[in-house]
């Protein structure tokens, strides 16, 4: 049984890949999950300097979700190549790098120190958390700017380039299109959306950041659509995520178009799930005669309805 | 390292309409267990609500051959979460991932221990205590609460030697008003030399309050946040509580793993929530 999947240059072990904001900066977890088991584990967003994020309270829970504005916390980039790439590096993670910049030369400043450390498979490009006011989203709601910033980071690595799309668009698949011209390996998506929680005694918001970012299982329908809608519009792979928690929910964004996925909020809830999900994964393939995971992406059939009624 | 247990609710006993007792049978997480630890608690089968909430371990539980069979959680109903958990009934499956944080330091004789809980805030010193007897450390608990009945397992904290000291809002156990008061009175009457250190639990404001005097008075004292979690393994950033460095700026750190037990003067109490 194959579990592996490609995107691109860039070969994975299976398709599950620690979400990035979700997973520290992945040695948190080193204790309680072997880390190379998993697809990959994509860090915590990473600037070039280390920033203190917002004040408490930073998270809330919602029906079958929550929300967050964590507004990425962080140890800057040369902290990270110090202090947790060597563990990661040990630990034989397949490590995916989550990049934010409030200008695009921040970005190819940060994807130049990455691409010189050594033993990262991939760069994320965050151009999609609605928790920071300066850059990222401002790159991630702009078609030029997503094209300028993929294209700017394009010119000075070899790793592999993937954007991380923003929900919070009318048209996200013009956005995957955009990314695809300007030279990324793949694209991931969906990051958060932009979300509210109000305490009606005290009619304070519940976030100090106001908004923040909605996910988990309430979002799962609508990312599991854009991510179909992104696959009619590129060639590109897919990373595909939203509220994923159980091996159907991987494979429903497997075949709306997805080659790998991320979790995250699940990670918080079941920290032991990544063996499950395997398993999951397995079982499915063993059910269905599948040799290779990879096949099923993409194979949405939405005809067979239409096929019924020709031949009725 | 911590582990996943889908334990079985030995029993539930409540204390009130507010407050119960949840016993869970983990014995793995029982025999790592220490004075001060949390577990992350799962209230729910399903997604919603969804995330686990964290709780002080209050008693670990053991055959009488001293073999850990279990932990218990002392529980109030205040939300969702705390509501599924105060109706749990025997038999049904809770998922309790633990032990986790960094635990309380007991201190050793000749050095005396006071512990100070408010309310709910009663939940990690049973286990303190516990640790504290076994190495014969003189110790007391000011206990503060609403009202008499309000006080719980005074008898389990006095079984262990514990002297005890309870202040009631109403007054109808021991002093009347807040655990600061009786608190104040005696620091101010320490024997000189003589060296204690605080431990404390409860609502913000009387952990402040406990801080300021400990501070005043000159004794180290280690305060146990509850604070809002996602994970309890610090994967979210959620938890964060903003701590004093020397020779640069005040700075976010995760609770998870860097408390739930915090040395008291690295708190900046006006940025913690309420």
């Amino acid at each position: 049984m194959d579990l592996s999947v490609s995107l691109g240059s860039l070969r994975l072990p299976n398709p599950l890949i620690a979400a990035s904001g979700c997973f520290g900066y992945g040695v948190e977890y080193s204790d309680v999950v072997d880390l190379s088991i998993l697809g990959g584990v994509a860090v915590k967003g990473l600037f070039l300097a280390e920033r203190e994020g917002h004040p408490p309270p930073r998270i809330v829970e919602t029906p079958s979700g929550m929300l967050n504005a964590i507004g990425l916390q962080g140890i800057g980039v040369h902290r990270f190549v110090r202090e947790k790439l060597p563990e990661l590096r040990d630990r034989r993670a397949i490590v995916v790098v989550n990049i934010c910049g409030t200008t695009i030369d921040e970005y190819v400043e940060l994807a130049r120190i990455l691409s010189d450390a050594g033993g990262i498979a991939a760069l994320e490009l965050n151009i999609s958390c609605p928790n920071i006011k300066e850059g990222g989203i401002t790159f991630g709601c702009s078609l030029t700017g997503t094209h300028a910033v993929v294209s700017a980071v394009r010119k000075v690595t070899r790793l592999p380039v993937i954007p991380k799309l923003t929900p919070n668009v009318t048209d996200v698949a013009s956005f995957a299109r955009a990314a695809e011209d300007a030279g990324a390996d793949a694209v991931s998506l969906v990051n958060t959306f932009l979300a509210m929680a109000i305490d009606v005694e005290t009619r304070r918001p519940k976030l100090s950041n106001i908004v923040g970012g909605l996910s988990g299982p309430a979002i799962r329908p609508i990312a599991v659509r854009m991510v179909y809608e992104c696959r009619q519009a590129v060639k590109l792979p897919i990373i595909g995520m939203g509220g994923i928690s159980t091996a159907a929910d991987v494979l429903e964004f497997m075949i709306a178009g997805a080659s790998a996925v991320q979790i995250g909020t699940a990670n918080f809830v079941d920290p032991f799930l990544w063996s499950t999900l395997l398993e999951g994964l397995r079982a499915y393939m063993d059910r269905q005669g599948i040799a290779r995971l990879a096949d099923i992406t993409g194979t949405l059939d939405t005809t067979r309805r239409e096929q019924a009624w020709i031949s009725s | 390292m911590p582990c996943d247990i889908d334990a079985v609710v030995r029993s539930n006993t409540r204390l009130s309409d507010e407050y119960s007792v949840l016993v869970l049978d983990a014995p793995e997480i029982a025999g790592l267990a220490r004075p001060g630890q949390f577990v992350m608690v799962k209230p729910s089968r399903g997604s919603d609500p969804l995330l686990r909430r964290p709780f002080s371990i209050f008693q670990i539980l053991r055959e009488e051959s001293g073999q850990p069979t279990g932990i218990s959680i002392l529980n109030k109903r205040i939300g969702v979460g705390t509501r599924l958990i105060y109706d749990a009934e025997p038999g049904a499956r809770i998922a309790c991932l633990g032990p986790l944080g960094r635990p309380f330091e007991p201190v050793e004789p000749p050095a005396q221990a006071w512990m100070v809980a408010g309310g709910v805030g009663l939940a990690p010193f049973l286990t303190l205590a516990e640790a504290l007897a076994a190495l014969g450390t003189r110790a007391t608990l000011f206990y503060g609460a609403r009202r008499a009945r309000d006080l719980y397992y005074t008898e389990a904290f006095e079984a262990l030697g514990v002297r005890l000291v309870p202040a009631t809002e109403d007054g109808s156990r021991g002093a009347k008003g807040f655990v600061t008061g009786p608190l104040d009175d005696a620091l101010a009457s320490i024997a000189p030399g003589a060296s204690v250190k605080l431990y404390v639990c409860g609502p913000t404001p009387m952990m402040r309050a406990v801080a300021t005097l400990a501070d005043f008075h000159g004794r180290p004292c280690d305060v146990s946040l509850e604070q809002v979690m996602g994970c309890g393994l610090g994967g979210c950033y959620s938890c964060v509580v903003l701590t004093r460095r020397v020779g640069a700026p005040p700075h976010f750190v995760r609770s998870c793993l860097e408390g739930p037990v915090f040395d008291a003067g690295r708190i900046v109490w006006e940025a913690l929530a309420h």
